[in-house]
């Protein structure tokens, strides 16, 4: 009764191309959802068993059971803090003079365009770039320290873009306060923008390394070796790192390999969103507790 | 005293000076980014046409580096790039756009808060995972459709990067969406419209050139796309629009080089930099073009 009520209720005419988007976009996210629960449980039900602790402590092997991935899990924890060491100072240096130095002027609109383009521009190029700059002409070979100068290049407009929007939204009534007490522009930078900025930088940084830490693309350019039974000593050591291992597995025709493919990428994606969720929570932590 | 006083600020001003020299470096590192990239990518590029000629490379329908006999036509690996993007883009597009649509007209607040950061957190897979998942999940799938299916083909790491770049399509569709002024949406209330005429004869044609920005931005992100059509596409060129056969896009085609280990100076290594030239001058003009409709969106 109450049913045939709503439908005489309904207008045809008016509601049909709303009902049609509703369902429409509720098909849709069913998809989205049950695309992404397919994909994990895939890796899962692959992967699952062969996590253990000696999967973790071993290094590479022929024999797919023996082999683990301590060499590329130790490659790519060394291959993040080098970047990170890199890429953090250049790209909130460079974020601050666009913020509170750079003058209004072609030159630096043409700097700021450039940064929005070097975002887009594909991963693998900056691979080519860093094969032949570093690898080549400044003869760093396929060792850590090139990996890392690679990833920073390419972390470094997300760096700059991210430092920026936290700067900006410094309230300016504090930086002008403390000039008109004669602070000096870099006393403020100092204790005023830095301090405050903080959460919203340290957001950024953190998902611009779980974005370094996943890449591919560029290390295979650069030549990294899919194949090394040693842990690197020094930043010019030849190293590996745990997408090129699950790259390497992945490629062969075993399906023994295909496992240990799907364990390592339940390491790397833990890793990457446990990286991505502190992220998203310490930008909402923070943005809570600044509304208040 | 008035010497050392003014000895004293004089110190100080030279520190702000060096101060602001150091963050204008940094400032200017960007550049250099783009000057190296420009600068390396075409000095190889133009070794390369040395020994092939421009012709071959863009008339020639055969990709061959690797054979004896050797053919430099990059047009196979145009096709297999704009196929995968292609099948990615008729997924992604409407599916990112109506997803876009409601959660700004219908969703509320509640709903924003847990779909926004489980897209940005999708957005951080890293894209080796859809590698995997294509050529172990979605192929062996498909393959109980279409018995044809090959192994390697276009057709399913087209589908994954379609979901793959979703996120992207709807965090910007989003803000573009978010960016149409109120008093807009408000004013159509007021005249009686009812939401889904709102969404989609007031706040859609409004924010038509930020939706197109994030199309152009997600096909460029599809077209260089490297590991997941390495995984599953194949290593093949071929000629042809047909999903279902083994392909070779211009991003696979380097990580098959790079993966041998190709010396310097060869033809085949100066290759790469050739078709890696095609990719950044595609990609580069589409990010611009973005920026550009990005900015006049602007209220």
């Amino acid at each position: 009764m109450f049913f045939l009520a709503a439908l005489k209720k309904y207008n045809l005419q008016t509601n049909g191309p709303n009902t049609v988007f509703l369902i429409l976009v509720m098909l849709f996210f069913c998809f989205a959802i049950a695309m992404l629960f397919m994909l994990l449980a895939s890796i899962f039900y692959d992967g699952f068993l062969r996590i253990n602790w000696q999967f973790l402590t071993q290094f590479p092997s022929r024999n797919p059971q023996m082999a683990g991935i301590l060499s590329s899990w130790v490659g790519s924890l060394y291959l993040m803090i080098l970047t990170g060491i890199i890429a953090v100072p250049l790209g909130v240096g460079a974020a601050i003079y666009f913020e509170k130095y750079a003058k209004k002027n072609w030159f630096n609109h043409l700097m700021e365009i450039n940064i929005g383009t070097l975002a887009g521009v594909p991963s693998i190029i900056y691979g080519l770039l860093g094969l032949a700059l570093f690898v080549r002409i400044m003869s760093l070979d396929r060792s850590l320290i090139a990996g890392a100068l690679t990833l920073a290049l390419l972390i470094l407009p997300i760096i700059i873009i991210s430092s920026r929007e936290a700067i900006r939204n410094v309230p300016s009534f504090m930086q002008d306060g403390a000039l008109a007490l004669g602070a000096t522009r870099s006393q403020v930078i100092k204790t005023i923008i830095i301090p405050l900025s903080f959460p919203g930088i340290l957001t950024g940084i953190i998902l611009a390394l779980s974005r370094a830490i996943g890449e591919t693309a560029p290390l295979i350019a650069i030549g990294a070796l899919t194949y090394i039974a040693f842990l690197p000593e020094n930043i010019l050591s030849p190293f590996t790192a745990l997408p090129i291992q699950i790259f390497n597995w992945i490629s062969r025709p075993q399906a023994l390999f295909h496992q240990n493919a799907a364990a390592g990428i339940i390491v790397l994606i833990s890793i990457t969103l446990l990286l991505n969720m502190s992220a998203v929570f310490l930008r909402d932590y923070f943005d809570r507790k600044n509304n208040k | 005293m008035s010497i050392l006083f003014g000895m004293h600020k004089h110190i100080f001003q030279i520190k702000e000076k060096i101060i602001e020299l150091i963050f204008s470096f940094c400032g200017l590192f960007s550049l250099l980014i783009t000057v190296g990239i420009i600068g390396i990518i075409f000095w190889e590029t133009t070794l390369f046409f040395k020994e092939v000629s421009l012709f071959e490379f863009m008339l020639s329908t055969q990709w061959t580096p690797l054979f004896s006999i050797k053919h430099f036509g990059v047009l196979p690996l145009i096709t297999g790039t704009l196929l995968v993007a292609g099948i990615a883009m008729i997924i992604a597009m409407p599916t990112g756009v109506l997803m876009a649509i409601f959660m700004n007209e219908y969703a509320n607040a509640k709903i924003r808060r847990v779909v926004k950061p489980v897209l940005e957190i999708l957005a951080g897979i890293p894209t080796i995972v859809y590698g995997y998942f294509a050529l172990l999940s979605v192929t062996p799938f498909l393959q109980k459709v279409i018995p044809s299916l090959s192994g390697f083909n276009a057709i399913s790491p087209g589908i994954v990067m379609g979901i793959m770049i979703l996120p992207m399509v709807v965090s910007l569709s989003d803000d573009a969406f978010g960016a149409v002024p109120k008093e807009m949406k408000l004013a159509a209330y007021a005249l009686g419209s009812s939401r889904f005429q709102v969404a989609f004869k007031i706040i859609l044609p409004a924010a038509m050139s930020g939706v197109i920005a994030a199309f152009i931005l997600a096909i460029s992100r599809a077209i260089g796309e490297t590991m997941l059509v390495a995984i599953a596409a194949g290593m093949k060129p071929a000629f042809t629009l047909n999903p279902l056969v083994p392909i070779q896009t211009i991003t696979s085609y380097i990580v098959q080089i790079s993966l041998g280990d190709t010396p310097v100076g060869t033809l085949a290594y100066r290759s790469i930099f050739a078709v890696a030239s095609v990719l950044f001058i595609i990609t580069f003009i589409f990010n611009v073009i973005a920026q550009k409709l990005r900015h006049s969106l602007k209220y």
